[in-house]
């Protein structure tokens, strides 16, 4: 619905004029005040008319939390779907319409946990999809139960005692199951936050974006050491063909472990020569999970920005272009030929 | 040997045999020649869970049974005329069902001490008066095949014994009068890239078929002539094949492309096997990563303007199930094909069943009403596939086909389909506003459909979701009025569907006083049964119902006009139970969970016990 009276009558001769509001479907937002939700939305909605893709083009998928409500904000085409499935139902359509950008909006409940199958999936698959994981480390929804990325021994309302649960690294697990494009970034970080998306929508294959996202009512500055005032020197900014170094002065940096995987150290120690630079396009993954690995919590030094970015053969598209194009030829009679191929006989 | 034959109307032959013994592919050649001929023919293949069950058990008998005849048929029969067994334990499975004085024909040579001992036989029933009433023929099927095929270069005796399943279908072949060069012809083109394979197996056939016609068999070669069929051409298809079919005829004739995704469950299968053949209709087939995302990627392609089918087994239908619910909500069609099978849980995974019924119409959280058809037979299974499409794109809501085990394997003879008589399905795409300047994806047509916009249709961007809607703009609403309204207009797409359907038909006899009512595969054996009826001099009717939800709007009349209702299933009460609560008539149920399809003996019996 265009509840603002948006209209693009020309399809893709309008992109020039895209604006952000031509984006915005005007329904009211209703997460609660102060969620990082706000500052997402905001940044998608300023970017989309950057990627030169109209709004009839772009399609957002989402599943149930908080994080799903996302769609109803975008006026592009959308799909509020059900629990954990939205990728399912992002690689239906994407698949069958090759012509579209299909966004995914999830949450770590929702992508990791009752949807976790379809996740890895379509990142084995390489189905063309952006997926936005809104890390909260909480269920929020359901008023604030443990998720599978809180902390071991996370006390709430149904772990009074703290959680036994092993936490997911988000990006580990999406690096494991062969994703070809893998960023974090963070909510309130409104340009790193569009620049990663811009790469992920460039991106050919399935793009995983882990967004850091404060939830302020039931897991608030579960991100402080990271996030806002203070967190700066904490993030490890990953700038491709760079060294990775950071902190205020960038006097710490990251280096091979004799132990296997990376560790920070302190640049002065080792000498800058001594440092990994980082490199996206490298086939293996090895690189890209060590710096998964380097914080498996966001409660130190940890990497942001994109972690792998490569090539590989996209699922569905070349095939559906081949299969389009025998639909629009196949007639009726081609059934009746087919139907009366081998074995048939006449009375 | 004879030269003379005997001419009989009709015949029933099953072959039975260990899993690993090739019992299923002798009985499609059987009854690929069969079919040549012009016979009309009706098959039960019939087999175990596992792919290799224990060899030499009666567990792990593996059977094909068919019935042709020089006039119509309408099952694959209740008890052989001729019984094939390979080996002691396929004679302990199915010798009980052979008709007293009928053929049977053994391998011999698979009756030794320690076959009979893993069949469960104490002494060889060949010897002990076991087999006295039949006429049983005892051929050294192994031997005689190793010698057939003695030499022939670079085969393994191994390999050379595993074609005594075409020994046998050589000798049925010339018994039943079935040319061999059709068969031949198949095992050249199958084993054309390994040449002693081919050889074996052409040679064990013809020593077979030889062997029939020289020695010492007793056995009149038996003629069945071809049936007085409608004019026109036909092939042989079974369930699955037609199902695929359907789905491409709806396919081009609404242009919409046919977006096919599940995973992989027995025996609905069969069906991705079928459609993932089909590149050159544009069929997209995709293998899912479970029954969840498979039943999602379809509604997700259909949210794009595809053709959305998805299809399972009764297990898929329950992880499906919420999916199934999303599809009510957001209104867009979705066709859902459950084979049938017995349950619960894996149950009995091969054989046949129908009782999904009640889960297809009430298995869903909330009010969620969707439409549900059922295939009667196998070829019956193109038409309703096309008429599940149908329904789904013109009223967008998700259609649930119920097929089974029985209909999907089981083949007959198809009067090939004139394309012409396809009926219209229009998607009948938005393409611009519909109020003013605006777009409302919920206001509704008079069919209660609402518009199907898609993406990539500029100014109709919309979103859909599985909250409630507000009646007209499809806003999110949690107004309590509103749910209320959105309920029943829901529920009166159904109604309107049952407006348009074609009446229940009654084939009634004068001053019948039963109504037998089916649905789904007992059509033939309810046909058989009244036939027998008939034969006696008894007034009968029987109805079937094609549409289960809605029913057509004559059904309540129908069931009202009889004294007696009886409803025979393979299940325990399903369409007994919906018919008593919708129409307050005191229906009888005939009821049978065995995984096998009824008999015509025992619903004549059951029918003859109601009219007493």
């Amino acid at each position: 619905m265009s509840e603002n009276g948006h209209s693009h009558g020309e399809g893709n001769g309008a992109t020039a004029t895209l604006t952000k509001a031509d984006f915005q479907s005007g329904q009211e937002t209703r997460w609660c005040p102060g969620c990082g939700d706000y500052a997402i939305l905001a940044s998608v909605q300023a970017l989309m008319p950057e990627l030169g893709i109209p709004p009839e083009k772009t399609v957002f998928i989402s599943g149930i939390g908080c994080a799903g409500r996302f769609v109803y904000y975008m006026d592009t085409y959308g799909m509020h779907g059900i629990h954990g499935r939205a990728p399912a139902l992002a690689t239906g359509i994407a698949t069958a319409r090759e012509d579209l950008s299909v966004w995914v909006v999830s949450g770590d409940g929702d992508s990791l946990s009752i949807g976790g199958n379809h996740l890895i999936h379509s990142l084995r698959r390489n189905v063309p999809i952006k997926l936005l994981l809104f890390n909260n480390q909480i269920y929020g929804l359901t008023k604030g139960q443990y998720s599978p990325t809180s902390e071991t021994g996370k006390i709430t309302k149904s772990t009074p005692f703290g959680s036994e649960d092993h936490p997911f690294n988000p990006l580990a697990l999406a690096l494991g199951a062969d994703a070809s494009f893998v960023a974090r970034t963070i909510d309130i970080e409104k340009k790193h936050l569009t620049e990663v998306l811009r790469r992920a929508a460039e991106h050919e294959g399935s793009a995983f974006v882990e967004i850091y996202q404060n939830c302020n009512v039931f897991n608030d500055g579960a991100f402080d050491a990271v996030r806002g005032k203070g967190g700066a020197d904490n993030q490890i900014r990953l700038e491709h063909g760079q060294p990775i170094r950071f902190g205020a002065d960038n006097e710490r940096g990251v280096v091979r472990s004799p132990k296997g995987g990376l560790e920070v150290v302190e640049v002065a120690d080792v000498g800058e020569d001594a440092l990994v630079v980082h490199d996206v396009h490298v086939e293996d993954s090895s690189h890209a999970t060590a710096l998964a690995r380097l914080a498996d919590s966001p409660t130190g030094p940890t990497p942001i920005g994109v972690f792998r970015d490569v090539k590989r053969d996209v699922y569905g598209s070349s095939r559906q272009q081949e299969l389009l194009s025998a639909h629009a030829s196949a007639t009726l009679a081609d059934l009746d030929d087919l139907l009366r191929s081998g074995d048939t006989w006449t009375v | 040997m004879t030269t003379t034959s005997k001419k009989l109307e009709t015949v029933i032959v099953r072959f039975a045999g260990d899993s690993g013994d090739g019992m299923q592919l002798v009985g499609d050649r059987f009854t690929a020649a069969t079919a040549h001929l012009g016979n009309d023919l009706s098959t039960l293949p019939d087999f175990p869970a596992e792919i290799r069950a224990p060899a030499g058990t009666p567990g792990g008998v593996s059977a094909f049974q068919i019935h042709f005849a020089s006039r119509d048929i309408l099952t694959p029969g209740d008890h052989p005329d001729t019984l094939v067994a390979m080996n002691p334990a396929a004679l302990k499975a199915h010798l009980d069902a052979l008709e007293p004085g009928g053929t049977l024909i053994v391998n011999e040579d698979a009756f030794t001490p320690a076959n009979l001992r893993k069949a469960g036989y104490e002494a060889n029933p060949l010897e002990d008066g076991t087999v006295e009433d039949y006429q049983t023929f005892e051929v050294p099927m192994t031997t005689l095949t190793t010698r057939a095929t003695d030499e022939i270069e670079n085969l393994k005796p191994a390999e050379a014994q595993r074609t005594k399943n075409l020994f046998a279908l050589g000798l049925i072949s010339w018994m039943y009068g079935r040319p061999g060069k059709a068969t031949i012809s198949w095992l050249e083109a199958k084993f054309a890239k390994r040449p002693a394979i081919m050889a074996a197996n052409v040679a064990a056939f013809k020593a077979g078929y030889n062997f029939g016609d020289t020695a010492e068999i007793a056995a009149t070669p038996i003629e069945v002539g071809p049936a007085p069929l409608d004019a026109g051409e036909y092939r042989n298809i079974n369930g699955a094949n037609a199902t695929a079919m359907g789905l491409l005829a709806a396919s081009v004739k609404s242009g919409l492309q046919l977006f096919f995704a599940t995973y992989p469950i027995t025996p609905a299968s069969e069906l991705l096997h079928h459609l993932a053949r089909h590149n050159r209709f544009g069929v997209r087939t995709v293998q899912a990563e479970d029954e969840i995302a498979a039943v999602n990627m379809a509604l997700g392609a259909s949210f794009g303007g595809k053709l959305g089918v998805t299809a399972t087994s009764g297990p898929g239908m329950d992880l499906k199930a919420e999916t199934i619910a999303l599809a009510v909500a957001l209104e867009l069609p979705l066709v859902v094909i459950d084979v049938q099978r017995a349950g619960p849980s894996t149950g009995l995974p091969t054989k046949t069943e129908q009782s999904d019924l009640l889960m297809a119409i009430h298995g869903r959280h909330g009010e969620s009403p969707l439409p549900v058809i059922a295939a009667s037979t196998p070829s019956d299974c193109f038409e309703r596939a096309v008429e599940a499409v149908r329904i789904a794109v013109r009223y967008r809501t998700p259609v649930i086909l119920l097929s089974d085990t029985f209909l999907t394997n089981s083949s007959e003879p198809w009067h090939l389909p004139d394309m012409a008589n396809l009926p219209e399905i229009d998607p009948d795409f938005a393409t611009g506003p519909n109020a003013g300047d605006e777009f409302l994806p919920y206001l509704r047509n008079e069919h209660g459909a609402r518009p199907w916009a898609i993406p990539g249709t500029p100014g109709l961007q919309h979103r859909l979701g599985g909250l409630e809607k507000e009646h007209g703009s499809g806003k999110v609403s949690y107004d309590a009025a509103n749910h209320a309204l959105m309920t029943k207009l829901r529920a009166e797409k159904l109604e309107k569907l049952a407006e348009e359907l074609p009446p229940l038909v009654v084939d009634a006899d004068e001053g019948a006083e039963l109504l037998v009512l089916g649905w789904g595969s007992t059509s033939g054996v309810i046909g058989a049964a009244a036939r027998r009826i008939r034969g006696r001099g008894l007034p009968i009717a029987i109805a079937h119902l094609r549409n289960l939800e809605p029913m057509p709007a004559n059904t309540g009349d129908v069931v009202r006009s009889f004294d007696k209702v009886l409803i025979p299933e393979l299940n325990t009460g399903q369409l007994l139970s919906l018919v008593r609560d919708k129409y307050l008539v005191d229906a009888i149920g005939h009821n049978k969970v065995e995984g096998l399809p009824i008999l015509a003996e025992e619903l004549e019996q059951a029918i003859l016990e109601v009219i007493e």
